[in-house]
C-alpha cells in the first residue's frame, strides 16, 4: 500500500496543491516516490515514500550460504557494485578471521575505484539529463563503455560484477588488463577537464545550482549523511582516509572538500573524485605486486558464532555491512547500512522554501540509487 | 479487375464476400508503427542502467527508430519493463499500462521481468514476471541483458509489428 503522505487535504490553504513526483518520473531514477505540497512553484513541503522496489535482500541472505549472498550486493547498488560487494566480503573475512593475499587487495582497490568512475560518470549524465542537458551523456556513456569492456574481462559482468570471492579472487587479472587500465587512463583526466567544461562550470548551469539545497555540514552530519553529498558541505570525511581499510593507507590522493554547501559544490566534488580516482588507480596499478590472488578457504564455510561489521566508502558514501553468525553455514542475520537512505533523508530539510525545478537539482546532486534505499 | 492489373500479388489480398484490399496500406502502416516506436522511460532496477546504455553513445538505439524517449505514458508505445516488479509497484505499473494509447507492445527485461530473477526463489515481495500483470510480447533473457540482446529484442518486436495483420485473411 502506498504510505499517506502527512499532510492533510482539508487542511489546505485553496493556494496549495498536492503533488506526486513520481514512482515513474524520469529523474527520481528508479521508483521513488516524493509528495510534493505547493504553493504555486514554491515547494512547501517534501515527503519521500519509500519501499517500491524493496526485494527483501537483507531476509534472502538468510537463506543463502555466505558466497551466495555475494551478487545480491551487486543488485543493490548496481553503480558501485564492487564496493558493496567489498563491504559484506570484508565483514565475513573479519568474522572468519581470513588474512587476503596482497594481490588481491590491489585488485580490489583498482576494481573498486573503475567502478567508482563508472558510477560518477553515470551520475554525471543522469544529472545532466535531469536539469535539461541531453549532450552530457553521449560524452560520458563513451568513457563509461570503455571502463565496462576492461572491468568485463576481469570480472566477466558489465554491471553486476559478482568479482570478490571471500578470501579473494577466484581468477586472477586478464593479460591484457594492465596495459588496456593504462591506456584508458593516459586520456581520461583530460576527458574530465572537458566535461567539467561542458556541464559543471556551464553558466546556466552555475545559475541554477549556486546557492539552492544549501546543506549545513551540522545538518548533514546530524542526518549521517556521507559521501560526496557530505564533502560538498565542508567535513573532510572518506573512509579511505579516515579509516583506512585494506590498502588504502598506502596511497597518496586528496580528498576533494567543498566549502560552498550547495548543489553546485556536490557537482564539483563528484568531478574532483573522478580526477584522485584517477590517481589512485595508477598508483595501484604500478605497485601491483605478485603472487596469489585467493586465500586458502574451506569449501564449506561455518565461521564461529559472532557478529562482524565492515564498512567502506562506496560511491555514494558510507556503506556498512553487519553479519551474525550462529555457527551454521547460512548467516543468522545480515543488516546494510546505505548510503542513499540517509542523503534521502535529508531531503525534507533542504528543500523546503525551493521552487519544483530546484527540487530535480537537489535530489540529483544527492546521487540516490533507489534499490539501495529500500533493499 | 482493372485497378489491381499488373500490382505485385503480395501487395493485393482478396477478401472474401468483399472487393480487393490492397495489402500495401497495411504494410505502411505496419512500418510506420515498427520504425517510430517510442520508449516510455520506465526504470526499475539494474536493468535499466543498460538500457540507458542501449540508448547512448555506443549502441545507439536510434539507429532502428527508438530515439523518442516518452517520459509521459500517453504519447509512449513501447513500455520496457526493465528490472524487478514488487507488489507495490503492481497497480502503478497496471496504470502506466492502461494510460498508454493503442497500439501498444511490451518488452520484458532481464530475468526479473521474466520470472522474478534473482529473487524468484523465496521472495515475498517481488512478483514472478510482469506477465503476470501486463501482456508482454517480447522477452529479453539475462541479468542484466547486454544492450546488444535489448536491441536484438526490440528489432524482434519491430519484425513482429511488420508481420502483424489487422485486415482479413484472404479466403
Ligand atoms: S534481471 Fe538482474 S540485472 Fe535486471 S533488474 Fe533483475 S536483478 Fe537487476
Amino acid at each position: 500500500m502506498p504510505v499517506q503522505a502527512p499532510f492533510e487535504l482539508e487542511k489546505l490553504s485553496n493556494k496549495e496543491y498536492i503533488l506526486n513526483m513520481g514512482p515513474q518520473h524520469p529523474s527520481t531514477h528508479g521508483v521513488l516516490r516524493v509528495v510534493l505540497k505547493l504553493e504555486g512553484e514554491l515547494v512547501k513541503d517534501v515527503f519521500p515514500d519509500v519501499g517500491y522496489i524493496h526485494s527483501g535482500v537483507e531476509k534472502l541472505c538468510e537463506n543463502r550460504t555466505y558466497p551466495a549472498i555475494v551478487p545480491y550486493l551487486d543488485r543493490l547498488d548496481y553503480l558501485g557494485a564492487v564496493n558493496l560487494e567489498w563491504a559484506y566480503v570484508l565483514a565475513v573475512e573479519k568474522l572468519c578471521g581470513i588474512q587476503v593475499p596482497e594481490r588481491a587487495e590491489y585488485i580490489r582497490v583498482i576494481l573498486a575505484e573503475l567502478n567508482r568512475v563508472m558510477s560518477h560518470l553515470l551520475w554525471y549524465s543522469a544529472f545532466g539529463m535531469d536539469v535539461g542537458a541531453l549532450t552530457p551523456i553521449f560524452y560520458a556513456f563513451r568513457e563509461r563503455e570503455e571502463i565496462i569492456a576492461l572491468v568485463e574481462a576481469a570480472t566477466g559482468g558489465r554491471l553486476t560484477h559478482n568479482a570478490l570471492r571471500i578470501g579473494g579472487f577466484r581468477n586472477d587479472l586478464p593479460k591484457d588488463f594492465l596495459p588496456g587500465l593504462s591506456r584508458f587512463l593516459s586520456s581520461f583526466e583530460k576527458k574530465v577537464d572537458e566535461y567539467e567544461a561542458l556541464l559543471i562550470d556551464n553558466v546556466i548551469l552555475t545559475a541554477r545550482t549556486r546557492g539552492v539545497g544549501v546543506l549545513d555540514p551540522e545538518l548533514a552530519v546530524n542526518y549521517g549523511v556521507t559521501g560526496p553529498s557530505l564533502r560538498g558541505s565542508g567535513p573532510a570525511w572518506d573512509l579511505r582516509r579516515t579509516a583506512p581499510y585494506s590498502v588504502y593507507g598506502k596511497f597518496d590522493f586528496r580528498v576533494p572538500v567543498s566549502e560552498g554547501r550547495d548543489t553546485w559544490s556536490r557537482l564539483k566534488v563528484r568531478m574532483d573524485e573522478m580526477r584522485e580516482s584517477a590517481k589512485i588507480l595508477r598508483q595501484a596499478a604500478a605497485a601491483l605486486p605478485a603472487g596469489e590472488v585467493s586465500a586458502k578457504v574451506p569449501r564449506v564455510l561455518k565461521p564461529a558464532p559472532g557478529e562482524a561489521y565492515a564498512r567502506v566508502e562506496s560511491p555514494r558514501g558510507e556503506f556498512g555491512a553487519w553479519v551474525v553468525s550462529d555457527g551454521t553455514e547460512r548467516p543468522y542475520r545480515v543488516k546494510f547500512r546505505s548510503p542513499s537512505f540517509s542523503n534521502l533523508s535529508v531531503l525534507r530539510e533542504i528543500a523546503v522554501g525551493c521552487n519544483i525545478a530546484d527540487i530535480i537539482a537537489i535530489m540529483g546532486s544527492l546521487d540516490l540509487v533507489i534499490p539501495e534505499i529500500d533493499r | 479487375m482493372g485497378l489491381t492489373d499488373g500490382l505485385d500479388e503480395r501487395l493485393v489480398r482478396k477478401v472474401p464476400g468483399a472487393p480487393v484490399v490492397l495489402a500495401a496500406a497495411e504494410w505502411a502502416i505496419n512500418a510506420g508503427r515498427a520504425n517510430a516506436l517510442w520508449t516510455l522511460t520506465f526504470g526499475l532496477r539494474c536493468c535499466a542502467m543498460e538500457m540507458m546504455a542501449a540508448g547512448a553513445a555506443r549502441y545507439d538505439w536510434a539507429r532502428f527508430g527508438f530515439e523518442v524517449p516518452a517520459a509521459s505514458p500517453r504519447r509512449a508505445d513501447l513500455m520496457i519493463v526493465a528490472g524487478t516488479v514488487t507488489t507495490k509497484m503492481v497497480p502503478l505499473v497496471r496504470r502506466l499500462y492502461a494510460q498508454m494509447a493503442e497500439p501498444k507492445y511490451v518488452i520484458a527485461m532481464g530475468s526479473c521481468a521474466i520470472s522474478g530473477g534473482p529473487f524468484a526463489y523465496d521472495t515475498y515481495s517481488v512478483v514472478k514476471g510482469a506477465d503476470k500483470i501486463v501482456p508482454v510480447d517480447i522477452y529479453v533473457p539475462g541479468c542484466p541483458p547486454r544492450p546488444e540482446a535489448l536491441l536484438d529484442g526490440m528489432l524482434k518486436l519491430q519484425k513482429k509489428i511488420k508481420q502483424s495483420k489487422f485486415t482479413a485473411e484472404a479466403a
